[in-house]
């Protein structure tokens, strides 16, 4: 699904350069569920936004779904962005005066999709994560759980192949976090890679595999995908689904 | 996408009420002051006859000092003698020709009801009316041979029927004029001149013409004009000292209806000046000139330098407003930095932000398109209610009203690109984190 060689980030200006990612390289594949952890400054956010098309990399290969994303211009990254991947951010950025139908509404424009199209998958997603009788509330009429819900809707709505989350429980009360999990969790067993950003080790120990970044390398992970045990959030540690090949570090 | 782009900037509009209104109220000011002071220029200058300005030819001859040119730069006179127009209508080279004057008359009615008043008329011929086309409402011209029969008819402005018959039809009605009777033969209807162009000397913006009657009877009877007259010399005693002298007090149209017509007529009136010298006349060099309706317009400055001074002022305050709605459009943006860095993740190119902010400009133009519009319209009553001269030229017509838009989307799109060129440089990833 996704795959990093060699990549390298480095900010410039006049007086330092700095290296946010230096040989770094991963592997994910189709349906994983990994989480990337690490201290903050280690250089996650930096991975998640090349990952995610937001950022260009510096040096190094990057393929997302077979796509060499190398030199492609903005409009090809952004269809690629719209098609290929959906967005959970800690904050969960919705526009706070756009109702939930037209926040979910959003990538579905930019994707061409007509009135009924769209209706339809806004419909779906928002059955999906529990909120389709709140569609013409706004934002703010909302939990931070149900705001989130709305973006997980927002992410889904385009049926992306890979879905990116950036602390996806970090604004949320336990309560509230375990119900996002386990949306997460259940979308992934449907087929949909996620790769996870997270500080919280016991939301990383749910994921199927464990990215650990330090100073913009991957210092650890775990070699073999677990396997989630029916009606348990842990994870076994074979998942015939995902196939043999190891982790590219 | 264009029909989500103006809902999100109408909806956008909405969220921040004042800002809109500042930014609405500032291109509005600034159209209205361009656009009144554009319309009153546009309409001064526009050609009030073009289906045919370039056929109707003005006829300048230059009978004056030979110590000095009537104009420093020698230009001829802007009028002519007696004696030339006559001879030139005598002539009848042209296709059509009026030579004319501005006469005031007192009018005696017959109604008891009604007081005697003075009148502002044209003496003329009857090519006038099939030159430069005035409506009638009833009736119509005099024909040539009334003019070669000195008739004692009369065509009557929208006006002056209105004040003696209220505006009936008046044709086959009796007109005294200064102690003669004039049989009314047409009523003219709705004239709508802006310039008075075929007199351009006598006061371009003033009140149409309330009556026209036949130069030959106006000679016979020895109605001096009470427009313009300018002598180089002294004339004289007594009207046929008067009708001879070198004084120019006329005007002379002619139609010509080819470019080989106007050579021929010009070739004419150089002949004609060329036998005057040997009568001692024209002891300048020849300077003849024959131009069309625009290019009278345009020699005579209709459009005056103070109206040119106060569009340009109109224009810059114009700018002034546009840089404080860039100010403005650019606050704006700068707060969406984080709806604009959601909608590239969520798969927005630099190209759809910035045709959704272009759009959104386009909005604020059109709002204050239509202020701009309605303010304009209040600036003209203003001019109308200031300077009476121009109240045939302050009005909006479809092309202003077109343009006062057109103006306002275009202003403020202008405005707009600064601002929308720095949203679409918003890093997504820098936005999303903080927001």
């Amino acid at each position: 699904m996704l795959q990093m060689k060699h990549l390298s980030k480095v900010y410039r200006t006049h007086m330092v350069e700095t290296h946010a990612l230096r040989d770094f390289s991963i592997h994910v594949r189709d349906g994983e569920f990994v989480a990337v952890t690490g201290p903050s400054g280690s250089g996650k956010t930096t991975f998640l936004n090349i990952a995610g098309l937001l950022e260009e990399f510096t040096g190094g290969e990057f393929w997302l779904d077979g796509v060499d994303v190398r030199g492609m211009d903005d409009a090809a990254r952004s269809k690629l962005r719209n098609e290929k991947i959906g967005f959970i951010f800690q904050s969960f950025n919705l526009i706070p005066d756009l109702n939930i139908f037209d926040n979910v509404d959003v990538p579905l424009r930019y994707r061409g999709y007509g009135a009924a199209e769209r209706k339809k998958r806004i419909d779906e997603a928002l059955t999906r994560v529990g909120l389709a009788s709140r569609m013409k509330h706004y934002p703010s009429e909302l939990s931070g759980g149900q705001q989130q819900r709305v973006a997980i809707a927002r992410a889904l709505a385009g049926s992306p192949r890979l879905l990116m989350a950036d602390e996806p429980t970090g604004n949320l009360d336990s309560l509230m976090a375990r119900g996002v999990m386990e949306l997460l969790e259940d979308i992934n067993r449907q087929g949909t890679t996620i790769i996870m950003v997270t500080h919280d080790p016991e939301l990383a120990a749910r994921a199927q595999r464990n990215v650990h970044v330090i100073d913009g390398q991957v210092t650890d992970f775990d070699e073999e995908p677990k396997l989630r045990k029916p009606g348990n959030p842990g994870f076994e540690n074979h998942d015939s689904r995902l196939g043999e090949e190891g982790v590219v570090a | 996408m264009i029909y989500y782009y103006l809902e999100l900037g109408l909806r956008s509009l909405k969220r921040n009420p004042i800002l809109t209104l500042l930014m609405v109220f500032g291109i509005g000011l600034g159209i209205a002051a361009s656009m009144t002071t554009l319309t009153v220029m546009y309409l001064m200058g526009s050609d009030p006859i073009p289906w045919k300005s370039s056929r109707l030819h003005y006829v300048q001859l230059d009978n004056w000092s030979p110590d000095q040119p009537y104009y420093d730069d020698g230009r001829p006179p802007d009028q002519v003698t007696y004696r030339d127009a006559a001879a030139l209508m005598e002539a009848g080279k042209a296709d059509k020709q009026a030579a004319m004057f501005k006469m005031s008359l007192p009018v005696q009615p017959e109604n008891p009801q009604i007081k005697p008043f003075q009148s502002l008329g044209r003496v003329t011929y009857a090519d006038f009316f099939a030159m430069f086309e005035p409506p009638f409402a009833y009736g119509g011209a005099w024909n040539r041979d009334q003019d070669t029969s000195h008739a004692r008819v009369i065509v009557l402005g929208k006006e002056m029927n209105e004040k003696l018959f209220g505006g009936q039809n008046s044709v086959g009605k009796t007109v005294r004029l200064d102690g003669n009777d004039y049989s009314v033969v047409g009523v003219i209807g709705n004239w709508n001149l802006r310039a008075r162009y075929y007199d351009l000397t006598n006061g371009a913006f003033d009140d149409p013409d309330e009556f026209f009657i036949p130069y030959t009877t106006a000679i016979d009877l020895k109605h001096r004009g009470t427009g313009n007259n300018s002598c180089w010399k002294s004339p004289g005693d007594g009207w046929d000292a008067y009708l001879q002298s070198d004084c120019v007090w006329q005007q002379m149209w002619v139609e010509l209806d080819s470019p080989a017509r106007l050579a021929e007529y010009k070739s004419f009136l150089d002949n004609y000046v060329n036998e005057q010298k040997k009568l001692g006349r024209f002891q300048r060099p020849l300077n003849n000139r024959l131009l069309n309706v625009t290019e009278w317009m345009h020699d005579q400055k209709v459009v005056s330098r103070d109206v040119e001074v106060q569009t340009g002022l109109g224009f810059a305050f114009l700018a002034v407003c546009l840089v404080n709605t860039i100010g403005l459009l650019l606050a704006k943006f700068t707060r969406k930095a984080g709806e604009i860095g959601l909608r590239r993740a969520l798969g927005a190119s630099r190209r759809n932000v910035f045709t959704q902010y272009m759009i959104e400009s386009g909005v604020v133009g059109l709002s204050g398109g239509v202020l701009g519009l309605a303010l304009t319209g209040l600036g003209l009553v203003a001019v109308r209610s200031l300077y009476a001269d121009y109240k045939s030229v302050a009005q909006l017509d479809w092309t202003m009203v077109a343009t006062t838009i057109a103006l306002s989307v275009v202003a403020a799109l202008l405005a707009g690109l600064y601002p929308t060129w720095r949203a679409c440089q918003v890093a997504p990833a820098a936005q999303l984190k903080t927001q």
